[in-house]
């Protein structure tokens, strides 16, 4: 008998066991480098959130919603102006991506997917999506700020925006994409019109992943500084006008790091707490919230 | 090869085929089909992968239209009118066609509301009418003792074979005339393959059943007639007992015998 005919054999056997050390020699290697790789980046991650919550959480207080940005060196103030205008923005600019995201999406996914249209629209969405949010505020700049003569939470709700609508882009069509085409093929087959089609079936079954790119998109402007500076500027007072400049937490933030004065580094550090849980809960409720229905 | 198939049924035919050709892009994968269906009868479409089976089922209900690069020519007549050229809206053609496919596809709503989804394009109907149209469908797929309970649940919760009745009631419940399965048992086990064998026979009793399958032995027990196909052609159609039995050509006995395929 040979080795062929008998697969059992002595040297099949020793083989077998060589190749078989050789493989748990190598995932050992592999294990090792990607455990270390994952270390370094949590070490980071946790030394950040922990200076975070030891600088931040001292500023804590109910005059941190209350009271307005203060002057330097005063005794008391918060950030009550710079949390609403950050609020406001931020929502307004959510509001208005979202729905020319999702349509546009659609229309990426379903209409117009290997069209010349199509694709050059998806291309300037993917320049879109990675363009410096600092060349979205100046570019805002000189279309609104510039020809209005002022500076105003309008404009920074149209930058922002502008930062929502390809993220929003991107992630619906590629929800959609993933549905399969034999659940639409099923529901053309019951003789439903396409736009039917679309807002029960595909888009319902896209739901889930739809949502949770319309909150990382929210959760990216929260913490914009770069589309802001240019925009809404920054405001010491409240303000609920649109039309005039507007403080925001990331711009405040930005003013009162920078400053000499440690009344105003407090407070940074303060709102720098306060984006940072934001994000976080926002984060937290895109993955469980919506993930555990499927 | 020759095309011209004879076309033995002596009943009243629900679709003609006359002519058939389909093209995806360039490839050439109908060729010139000829072929009557007739009503209230169930028939079977077999043939090797590849050979246009589903392809050909595809174009009763215009579903190749979805995708551009896919066309067909010929007539393809139903109840003598031509719905490749048809001016009614390709839904109307859908409502009277209806179609389940080889995966459950269940949509992503409840049991009730799936069966509801398609009645309610074309019709308006009070609460206890659609409730009824629904128990209605859900008994004729023989899904509704398993199902009474927990109509409000979503449909993805049931079990493969289940969501396969379920799209079979969302099928009949809008009442079509013709339905076409498109290999409706390849993705379930032999209980459930069963079930929706005992129901095409229930089915024809009312409907015109055209199917698709893979296996021979299941077009041997659930159909009326049977066509083979091989690379485009309609090679033999006829009484399925016919086929089985005494084939007329040498190509159909030997794929129904095993000896190619």
């Amino acid at each position: 008998m040979n080795a062929v005919t008998s697969p059992a054999s002595a040297a099949l056997q020793a083989s077998r066991i060589s190749k078989h050390a050789r493989r748990k020699r190598v995932n050992a290697i592999a294990l090792t480098l990607s455990l270390g790789a994952m270390a370094f980046g949590v070490f980071w991650l946790i030394w950040i959130l922990f200076e975070t919550v030891r600088l931040g959480v001292g500023g804590m207080s109910l005059a941190l919603f209350t009271q307005m940005t203060p002057p330097p060196q005063a005794e008391t103030g918060g950030l009550a102006n710079a949390i609403f205008g950050s609020v406001t923005m931020v929502s307004l600019a959510t509001l208005l991506g979202t729905p020319i995201g999702i349509l546009a999406g659609i229309y990426l996914a379903e209409y117009g997917q290997k069209t010349w249209l199509g694709s050059v629209t998806r291309f300037i969405n993917d320049i879109l999506l990675s363009a410096p949010s600092i060349v979205i505020g100046l570019f805002i700049y000189s279309v609104v700020v510039a020809r209005m003569k002022t500076f105003s939470g309008f404009a920074g709700v149209l930058a922002l925006a502008l930062i929502v609508i390809p993220v929003v882009i991107r992630t619906t069509e590629n929800m959609l994409t993933l549905i399969p085409n034999a659940l639409r093929e099923a529901a053309y087959a019951l003789g439903t019109p396409k736009w039917k089609v679309i807002m029960t079936v595909t888009l319902k079954s896209a739901r889930a992943g739809v949502i949770t790119g319309i909150l990382l998109a929210l959760a990216r402007i929260a913490g914009e500084t770069a589309p802001l500076l240019f925009t809404a500027l920054s405001n010491q007072f409240w303000t609920s006008d649109l039309s005039s400049p507007m403080a925001s937490l990331p711009v405040t933030i930005f003013k009162f790091a920078m400053s000499p004065y440690e009344n105003w580094q407090k407070l940074a550090w303060a709102g720098v707490f306060l984006i940072t849980m934001g994000v976080l809960v926002l984060n937290i409720l895109a993955r469980t919230l919506f993930h555990n229905k499927h | 090869m020759d095309t011209k198939v004879n076309l033995p049924v002596t009943e009243k035919p629900k679709l003609s085929v006359r002519n058939l050709n389909f093209y995806y892009s360039n490839f050439h994968a109908l060729k010139n089909i000829n072929l009557d269906i007739p009503e209230n009868k169930v028939t079977a479409f077999i043939g090797p992968s590849g050979c246009g089976k589903s392809t050909l089922l595809r174009t009763f209900n215009r579903m190749f239209e979805l995708y551009p690069e896919q066309r067909a020519e010929g007539e393809i007549l139903l109840d003598g009118d031509n719905i490749l050229t048809s001016k009614d809206d390709v839904s109307l053609i859908r409502a009277k066609v209806g179609m389940v496919f080889q995966k459950p596809t269940p949509f992503p709503m409840s049991i009730y509301d799936n069966i509801a989804f398609g009645v309610k394009l074309f019709e308006t109907l009070p609460r206890v009418e659609m409730d009824e149209r629904v128990e209605w469908a859900l008994k004729k797929a023989a899904l509704w003792t398993e199902v009474k309970d927990k109509l409000n649940q979503s449909g993805s919760g049931l079990s493969g074979g289940q969501q396969q009745r379920l799209c079979i009631a969302r099928g009949i419940a809008i009442k079509p005339e013709v339905l076409l399965l498109d290999e409706p048992c390849s993705a379930l086990d032999p209980i459930s393959t069963g079930k929706i064998e005992e129901l095409i026979h229930e089915l024809k009793n009312d409907y015109t059943v055209v199917i698709v399958t893979h296996n021979m032995q299941q077009a041997a027990r659930c159909s009326d007639y049977t066509a083979y196909m091989y690379l485009g052609d309609l090679i033999e159609f006829g009484p399925t007992s016919d086929l089985f039995m005494k084939p007329k050509k040498k190509d159909t006995e030997d794929y129904i015998t095993g000896r190619f395929g």
